[in-house]
């Protein structure tokens, strides 16, 4: 069954929020969504553009005081 | 109080010692008891590994009798935990005894995974244990030109590693007069070739100086070893006729099957250093799933902050941390075999990377001797 994870980044410089959204993606199921929570603004255009090239999907990016929560899904 | 220490890598060596000193008036009044449970009677310093295979230092200089390291009062046993019991506040181990506690602390540390990629274990060289690094050396020793590749896993331990071996090698093959034979080609998982932007400011332009290519957003998916051939997660190949990895990681496997945390990584308070829905029980060093680092100075600067709480826990009363873990991280970056640099950070900031120095290698060189000193707590 499909899982709704949380992946805080927040003050996460090294790996930071897109390595620790590939791990993450790594150990998830398909059909899992992930919402990573960063402070890096950087990571509302990386994680979209990695998600794409590796071919998972991207769901939505919001901004809510300076903090982005980026969801994608995993699809294979 | 029974303060029960699991794993002798560098946070809980270093964390036992400086409990042991905070407390030797209540350790000797047996009003503290501090206990540590290590699956090895050595201590290895595992940032070695990386000098060890290149040629740089032997294996016996890599390790202390982890006894030899522990200041008096401080009760060690080689008995590696096999069940954590923690709503009984005990722990069973190999030897079947079972250990009780009043606070517990997990520093069971982490293990590369290269079996996990179909190929990468048996086609690539590696220098996360005594055993790889030295297979590695020799390989190296034997390799007389052609195109080496250094390929990288997530998550890993050490994020320097990864420049740090590449930056190495190029002066490796310099000095051995292969500089011309010899291409480095480097992968990193993301869109720059560190995840630490500063330092990928500096390391992208110098790997260009240096003639070093590299290809980012590359996340390994597999390697065929009768072709030399490296695919990515990503759709891209590379071929290659050296391959040299830095391989995912996980938690150990006892962690795994208690069932503490997904990957061996134990859910963890960022700055409390509890485990999550626990107050009793801790967690440092690469065992938590806290998104920094996976490094020995993470560990380090954990394990003092987890010290002073505890030992505040026991000479106060105090049933909240008296500091929070601010997330430092001190990491040295050799840059080559004579000049290294370093990056500093913490949650808040961001490190700054200078210009690469002599000096700062041999600040460098330094400390893989002065690391004794730092286990012992006294640095």
């Amino acid at each position: 069954m499909a899982e709704k994870k949380i992946i805080d980044g927040r003050g996460s410089f090294c790996p930071g929020p897109l390595m620790e959204l590939i791990g993450v993606l790594k150990m998830s199921q398909i059909g899992d969504e992930l919402e990573v929570l960063s402070n890096d603004k950087g990571s509302a255009k990386d994680i979209p553009e990695w998600v794409r090239k590796v071919g998972h999907e991207y769901v939505s990016t919001t901004e809510e005081d300076g903090v982005w929560h980026i969801t994608v899904r995993k699809t294979k | 109080m029974k303060i029960l220490i699991i794993g002798g890598g560098m946070g809980g060596t270093i964390l036992a010692n400086n409990l042991a000193r905070r407390l030797s008036a209540e350790l000797r009044a047996g009003k503290a008891r501090i206990t540590m449970l290590s699956a090895s009677d050595k201590h290895l310093y595992q940032p070695g590994l990386l000098y060890l295979a290149i040629g740089r230092t032997t294996p016996d200089a890599l390790y202390r009798d982890q006894a030899s390291l522990l200041e008096p009062g401080i009760e060690f046993h080689v008995d590696p935990v096999e069940e954590f019991k923690l709503d009984n506040n005990q722990v069973k181990a190999k030897s079947g005894k079972t250990y009780d506690y009043d606070v517990l602390v997990i520093a069971t540390g982490s293990r590369m995974v290269a079996e996990e990629v179909k190929g990468l274990a048996e086609n690539a060289e590696f220098f996360y244990t005594e055993e790889t690094a030295l297979k590695m050396m020799r390989r190296l020793q034997e390799f007389q030109g052609g195109k080496v590749v250094i390929t990288v896993g997530v998550p890993h331990k050490c994020p320097m590693a990864p420049l740090e071996i590449t930056f190495m090698l190029h002066d490796y093959f310099k000095e051995r007069g292969l500089g011309d034979k010899v291409q480095l080609h480097y992968t990193y998982p993301i869109n720059r070739v560190h995840s630490l932007e500063n330092v990928a400011k500096w390391a992208g332009p110098e790997f260009g100086r240096l003639g070093i290519t590299s290809e980012t957003f590359f996340n390994i998916k597999e390697v065929d070893g009768a072709k030399r051939i490296l695919r990515s997660e990503e759709g891209s190949e590379v071929q290659y006729d050296l391959l040299i990895a830095i391989p995912a990681h996980r938690g150990m496997e006892v962690i795994e099957k208690n069932g503490l945390g997904q990957n061996g990584w134990i859910p963890t308070n960022k700055t409390k250093l509890n485990m999550e829905g626990r107050t009793n029980v801790f967690v440092i060093g690469d065992t938590t799933n806290i998104p920094i680092s996976k490094a020995g100075s993470t560990a380090h600067f954990e394990a003092e902050t987890l010290g002073e709480n505890i030992a505040a826990m026991i000479k106060m009363g105090m049933n909240t941390p008296v500091r929070d873990y601010d997330g430092k991280v001190f990491c040295f970056i050799e840059a080559g075999l004579d000049r290294a640099t370093y990056a500093m950070f913490n949650y808040q900031n961001p490190p700054d990377p200078k210009a690469p120095t002599r000096a700062m290698h041999w600040f460098k060189m330094a400390y893989n001797k002065l690391y004794w000193a730092s286990a012992r707590g006294l640095l």
